[in-house]
């Protein structure tokens, strides 16, 4: 593991702020996109399930918590290679 | 036993957990040899509650960091159970499946919303907080934007927000302990405070922790037991969650015959019959902006709400903090998943015509046969009128109170009555373990922040438990107080909690990490104007017969309080004095999860 330097720190938070851009698109997507068009998602179906309601009981729920997960494990990587990781 | 507590934690919660297996099949044996009814639902409540105080017992502290942040020991899965258990109240409980049951589509924005607002704690909040080493919530606005009028301001709008939603829990063990030990309801709040408070007062955050756990465990095991049971009766295969799509459809076809929509044939105080369809959302338009802004309050305030923040104070490490958000998720998209799924089940019990358990277009001399419904009918909570005498029961004639859809389910469905007494034991659990967390969050703030940062800070260790003690003990009675009223208009508003939250802290909590320009002026501002642009908003819509602004009613009023409060943020920071190079290397060094914590241990 490297020692922490003011450019490496510079460079953990770059990564870390764009992370975070993207997991906050994600959620986005998740939390009103699809809810906004629920109804036209609708006719179609998935695993038996209207998709626009399988969305909101299962889906999203499902992907909010598969995100955190996934966040959780690039922060690590990121903290690793700053040489910040504990 | 060999090693430490939390090396063996595992094997104790393993064993807790078989325990109480044990438990519910001696009832289910009990039962069979004649057992009534009530003494089951007794034996299951006060059962529970001895094992919480028990425990609460055992984790009494004398140490500041083991009162405020038990320790900072907490390993990641069972920090999750914890705030899974904080965080799911009497409301999500009991209520959540009732209100899906008659909200249709609709009511889902809060499904959607108390799990997506956990992306939020993750990316924003959790890890930062934890890294700055605060006790308390208004100890990091403190100690980032400096000076006790900063401080002071997140005390009261913490205050605000978490005594709004704590008398609506206690409100609720209220409710559930008068049912199982047959007590009345004012007594039963009384009762109810006794048990939080055995929980949490020696032992305070180690105490509340370690009893969280607990009732965790007792709240899944009730609530996905009856669903998982009614699955299997109605041959949706062992776990209902993947199949119920056929039922979704099934009810869609059944609300056209049996003419969901209809308004009700009379009037009910408090009850009501079902007219909106299960799955019908609006396409774009006022119907989808109702659903996503409900959706937006609900996160903003899960990710402001202090009970919940401090959760992640305990855990070890900053990495262990963003780990325990995971598993909070995780156990809490377990219930919330499962909710919806009781509420389409419960609801094709009782519409199908194919079902022996179907009431609608029974006659109504039959239904009012039913045991469960003679039984919910004594009580006030159900009810049926033949609006049109022609002695069938129609759909529009059938009366419920949303909030016993979770209760009645057992009954309705016909399983055995260890089922209803094993859900009031988690609906009770569900309740004292959101209310332990919200009194402890509003006595600590009080205790930590207003009384010894800012009134006593040579106070000494001991003196600074017993005033925090105090102060828990007098703010339950006041909850306590305020829920023996019954003022349930006010009290139903769980939703107003997270919208005083969201108005008044997620700005500044947001700011405080991740822009460096926010300084003091810039954060008080923003708490005292979106705080008090919400409540006014509140005012307007609720109280003073006022329109809603782009249907942002009662339920959304944060909306209103979050704009204000970023604006504010961001004009008042910009037209003052950055902040000292000081403060600014500590926000650089909140940022790195490495290092000692901004604020030691023994602040």
């Amino acid at each position: 593991m490297s020692q922490a330097t003011p450019e490496s720190l510079k460079r953990h938070w770059e990564r870390t702020r764009n992370l975070t851009i993207f997991v906050l698109c994600l959620w986005f997507i998740f939390s009103f996109v699809v809810h906004w068009s629920a109804a036209s998602l609708n006719s179609m179906t998935f695993l038996g399930f209207p998709l626009g309601y399988y969305f909101a009981v299962q889906g999203s729920l499902a992907i909010f918590v598969i995100l955190i997960f996934f966040q959780n494990w690039k922060q690590d990587q990121i903290d690793d290679e700053a040489g910040v990781g504990e | 036993m060999q090693g430490n507590f939390i090396d063996n934690l595992p094997k104790i919660y393993g064993m807790y957990t078989g325990g109480f297996i044990c438990f519910i099949l001696l009832m289910a044996v009990c039962e069979q040899m004649g057992m009534t009814a009530d003494t089951i639902g007794i034996l299951f409540v006060s059962f529970t509650i001895v094992i919480y105080a028990g425990i609460g017992w055992l984790s009494r502290t004398m140490e500041v960091g083991a009162y405020y942040v038990a320790g900072r020991e907490v390993p990641p899965v069972f920090n999750g159970m914890a705030t899974a258990a904080d965080w799911m109240s009497g409301a999500s409980f009991v209520a959540l499946a009732g209100g899906i049951y008659f909200g249709g589509h609709g009511y889902l924005a809060f499904v959607v919303g108390w799990t997506g607002g956990y992306v939020l704690v993750n990316s924003l909040m959790a890890p930062y907080l934890r890294k700055f080493g605060c006790f308390t919530v208004p100890d990091f606005i403190g100690t980032r934007y400096g000076g006790n009028l900063a401080r002071f301001c997140a005390v009261v709008v913490l205050v605000v927000a978490s005594f709004t939603y704590v008398t609506a829990q206690i409100n609720a063990t209220g409710t559930i302990a008068a049912r199982a030990l047959q007590i009345p309801f004012e007594v039963g709040v009384w009762f109810g405070l006794l048990g939080i408070l055995l929980c949490s007062m020696l032992g305070g955050m180690r105490a509340v922790t370690w009893t969280q756990v607990a009732q965790y465990i007792v709240l899944i095991i009730a609530y996905l037991l009856p669903v998982i049971w009614m699955s299997n009766k109605q041959k949706f295969g062992l776990v209902p969650h993947f199949s119920y799509g056929d039922a979704v459809h099934k009810i869609a076809g059944l609300e056209k015959t049996l003419g969901v929509g209809a308004k009700a044939a009379s009037k009910v105080a408090g009850q009501k019959v079902l007219t909106t369809l299960h799955n019908a959302p609006a396409d774009g338009g006022m119907g989808a902006w109702k659903f996503v802004t409900l959706a937006f309050c609900m996160m903003a305030g899960t990710a402001s709400l202090p009970h919940i923040l401090m959760r992640y104070f305990t855990t070890p490490s900053v990495r262990d903090a963003r780990k325990s958000v995971a598993w909070s998720l995780f156990f809490i998209f377990l219930l919330y998943f499962t909710a919806p799924a009781l509420a389409t089940l419960t609801k094709l019990q009782l519409l199908d015509p194919s079902l022996a358990t179907a009431i609608i277009g029974k006659s109504i001399a039959d239904v009012n046969a039913l045991t469960w419904v003679q039984k919910w009918h004594a009580v006030g909570m159900l009810s049926v009128a033949d609006g049109n005498g022609d002695g069938i029961l129609q759909i529009n004639e059938f009366f419920m109170r949303p909030d016993i859809v979770v209760l009645a389910t057992p009954e309705i469905a016909g399983l055995p009555y260890v089922i209803s007494g094993l859900v009031a034991a988690g609906g009770m659990a569900a309740a004292m373990s959101t209310a332990d967390g919200l009194l402890l969050a509003i006595a600590n703030a009080l205790s930590h922040d207003l009384y010894y940062s800012i009134i006593d800070p040579t106070a000494d260790t001991k003196k600074r438990l017993v005033v925090a003690r105090v102060l828990l003990v007098f703010i339950g009675a006041a909850g306590a107080f305020v829920a023996s009223m019954k003022l349930t208009g006010i009290l139903g508003a769980v939703a107003w909690a997270f919208c005083f939250a969201m108005s008044g802290l997620f700005v500044p909590l947001v700011m405080g990490v991740w822009w460096k320009r926010a300084n003091r002026a810039g954060a008080i501002a923003s708490m005292v104007l979106g705080f008090a642009a919400g409540s006014a908003y509140l005012y307007h819509v609720r109280f003073a017969g006022g329109d809603p602004i782009l249907g942002l009613d009662h339920l959304r009023f944060g909306v209103v309080g979050i704009i204000v409060s970023f604006v504010a943020m961001i004009v008042v920071s910009l037209a003052t004095e950055e902040p000292s190079a000081e403060i600014q290397k500590m926000v650089d060094d909140t940022r790195n999860p490495s290092g000692a914590s901004i604020l030691s241990d023994a602040h």
